[in-house]
């Protein structure tokens, strides 16, 4: 047990390695990356993609995944906006309640597509991103829901801050961090989703309720999505059906796999999720801070992805190899 | 007897189809793509000049601006066989086959918004909402008029790619060589590729790169909503100016609160009410397609066709300040 804590301990320590690595090499050729406003920004740029990794981390953890997340994040701003538009005076935090709860819904008809038809989830969640992106256009007959429109209460949230100048947003992507920590460690249900992704053939002899367990991962997925689908509103001010969340699936993916959740079910750490998004933060902040031409930058941005995945495969190679040595 | 009476009938139908599409013509616009709310304003003068003269109207467009997605929506209009093909071109070249296909058909094509430059005979004219040619130096005079012609100066741009962008550009780093603006120093141009967050990225890091920023320019209306907000949240406006280019409906609080000054741009409604207007003349007959022909656009006056089959809405940019920008609804 001690030694597979201490393997878990060291693939998070490799990511922080990673992301120490990072800033020290860019603050050498640029003094202003290593700076407090630097790090407002670089925390800025991850609090939308830390509350959507969370419930992708649980999605794949059970051996899923889902590709619907940016046209869930996209459907419930949507709506969400519309309502700010269309309901002038109606209470801002009932938006929070909305959003979450269309997300809910949406990542519900994801899990009941996968548990009763038995599809493949990148199949099903393939379908989902197209439809809900679809019905966001014809919800909201193709037009934006324009700044003016979002309450000035859920803009400030991303603007005015508690303390140090961090913004509440940021705050909300941690408490999210946390409850889900809370959640996988200390429930019955959070252990499941780990039992279920490690042996799904040995998962409902041991009681485990295979169905509702994965309809709650696909909830939380579509919950958390529509979470950041409001933080989106309260970030840009607009809602937009074609680019609010578009491409978001791709971000979320790649932060959570960097952060050493297996694609193959079963492995992953909160801890590592969120080191993953903070990288992935860090990387977005620096390549226009160095002065990389955007050309270049989509190039740059994806060979840092795989040379991250590269570093985390041999670290954890390492660690299996190590795990074997300790059992026998 | 009923072969007759059927002749006659086939004969009435075809008069009063006849007759039916002389008195309104079939105008379809086609934009870069859905969503965008440009192209709403736009829309909307269509929508209304066909409320008030004889066109029939309708709004397609793909979901990405991509520069092949148009295609099939222009064959399935010439399929439909509509009178009138108004499109802002998401490629300045891809789209030539299928324009021949369409005027070979008697269809009039026009190009809305943006042209397509080098390949001008593929088209029967084009309406763009202002002399291009001058932006470039509009824009370089409103950030040298905010920030005192002096200190640096950036622009953040849209996709490397775009042509309007890289003209634009070009024409402000032109005239910044005037020595008016002698005391003006162009630092960097940057691309945040017209996405919320890789704007406000590109924003923040010349921000961070160059502390003595006076201005900075955005031409485009998501980049310069993305910094007006950095500079808003990091609550330096004092020190560093935002302008560019944007839509009233999007830059309204930034400009009651203080944030920008003033930004600029044109009205996006008048190049729908024009281009809708001159269809139905042409159609009519009461317009000619030549340069240096006349005709008359109601609230826009005497319209000239100048070099190239090309017509301008406004000469210059409308600029949008605290005391004025409540007067445009779009």
């Amino acid at each position: 047990m001690n030694a597979l804590r201490s393997i878990l301990v060291r693939r998070e320590t490799g990511i922080a390695v990673m992301i120490v690595l990072f800033t020290v090499v860019v603050s050498l050729y640029k003094p202003q990356f290593f700076t407090l406003n630097s790090l407002r920004v670089i925390l800025l740029l991850t609090p939308l993609v830390m509350i959507a990794a969370m419930g992708q981390m649980l999605v794949l953890v059970a051996r899923h995944v889902d590709l619907s997340i940016g046209s869930m994040l996209g459907l419930s701003a949507m709506v969400t906006g519309m309502m700010f538009r269309d309901m002038p005076g109606i209470p801002w935090g009932l938006g929070f309640v909305v959003a979450i709860g269309i997300g809910a819904l949406l990542g519900l008809v994801n899990g009941a597509l996968v548990t009763l038809f038995r599809l493949p989830a990148i199949i099903v969640t393939l379908g989902t991103l197209n439809l809900y992106r679809g019905l966001t256009f014809i919800v909201s007959n193709a037009r934006q829901v324009d700044r003016q429109f979002i309450p000035s209460e859920l803009k400030a949230m991303s603007q005015t801050s508690p303390i140090l100048g961090i913004p509440w947003i940021i705050f909300m992507a941690f408490a999210v961090a946390l409850a889900t920590y809370w959640f996988v460690m200390h429930t019955r249900v959070g252990r499941q989703i780990f039992a279920l992704g490690s042996n799904p053939v040995a998962a409902p002899l041991r009681g485990i309720k295979v169905t509702q367990v994965t309809l709650l991962v696909f909830a939380i997925s579509g919950a958390l999505s529509g979470l950041a689908g409001i933080m989106y509103a309260s970030r840009w001010g607009f809602v937009n059906p074609s680019n609010t969340g578009f491409g978001f699936e791709f971000q979320v993916i790649a932060a959570v796999v960097i952060g050493g959740v297996s694609i193959n079910g079963g492995v992953g750490s909160v801890l590592g999720v969120v080191l993953g998004v903070l990288l992935m933060g860090c990387v977005a902040a620096a390549l226009p801070l160095l002065g990389i031409p955007g050309t270049a930058q989509g190039a740059i941005y994806g060979a840092v992805i795989l040379v991250a995945l590269l570093i985390d495969r041999s670290v954890r190679q390492q660690g299996i190899a190590g795990l074997r040595i300790a059992r026998a | 007897m009923l072969k007759k009476s059927l002749i006659a009938l086939a004969a009435g139908l075809a008069l009063s189809t006849g007759a039916l599409a002389q008195d309104k013509i079939d105008i379809v616009f086609i934009g870069k793509n859905t969503g965008n709310p440009y192209f709403d304003s736009l829309t909307k003068g269509f929508v209304e000049a066909c409320q008030k003269i004889a066109c029939n109207f309708e709004f397609v467009a793909p979901a990405t601006a991509e520069a092949t997605s148009q295609i099939p929506f222009i064959e399935a209009q010439i399929q439909r066989g509509v009178d009138v093909i108004a499109i802002s071109p998401n490629s300045p070249d891809a789209l030539n086959q299928v324009f021949d296909a369409a005027r070979a058909k008697g269809i009039i094509v026009m190009t809305v918004n943006g042209d397509i430059t080098g390949n001008e005979s593929h088209r029967d004219l084009t309406i763009l909402p202002t002399d291009f040619t001058k932006v470039g130096a509009d824009q370089i005079e409103m950030v040298g008029s905010l920030i005192g012609y002096e200190g640096e100066i950036a622009i953040l741009s849209a996709t490397t790619e775009a042509p309007d962008q890289n003209f634009w550009i070009k024409g402000m780093n032109e005239a910044i060589k005037d020595p008016k603006y002698a005391k003006m120093k162009l630092v960097a141009t940057v691309y945040g590729d017209d996405q919320p967050e890789k704007s406000t990225s590109e924003m923040e890091a010349l921000l961070a790169n160059y502390p003595d920023l006076k201005g900075v320019i955005a031409p485009t209306t998501v980049g310069v909503a993305a910094a007006a907000q950095v500079v808003q949240s990091r609550g330096v406006a004092e020190q560093v100016n935002v302008t560019g280019l944007g839509l009233p409906s999007e830059m309204r609080d930034f400009v009651k609160d203080g944030t920008v000054k003033a930004f600029q741009l044109w009205s996006p409604y008048n190049e729908g009410w024009l281009a809708a207007h001159l269809a139905v003349d042409l159609k009519a007959g009461k317009a000619k397609n030549e340069v240096g022909s006349t005709f008359e656009v109601p609230d826009l006056g005497t319209i000239t066709i100048n070099e190239g089959n090309s017509i301008n809405t406004q000469s210059s940019l409308t600029t949008f300040t605290a005391e004025n920008i409540d007067q445009f609804d779009f």
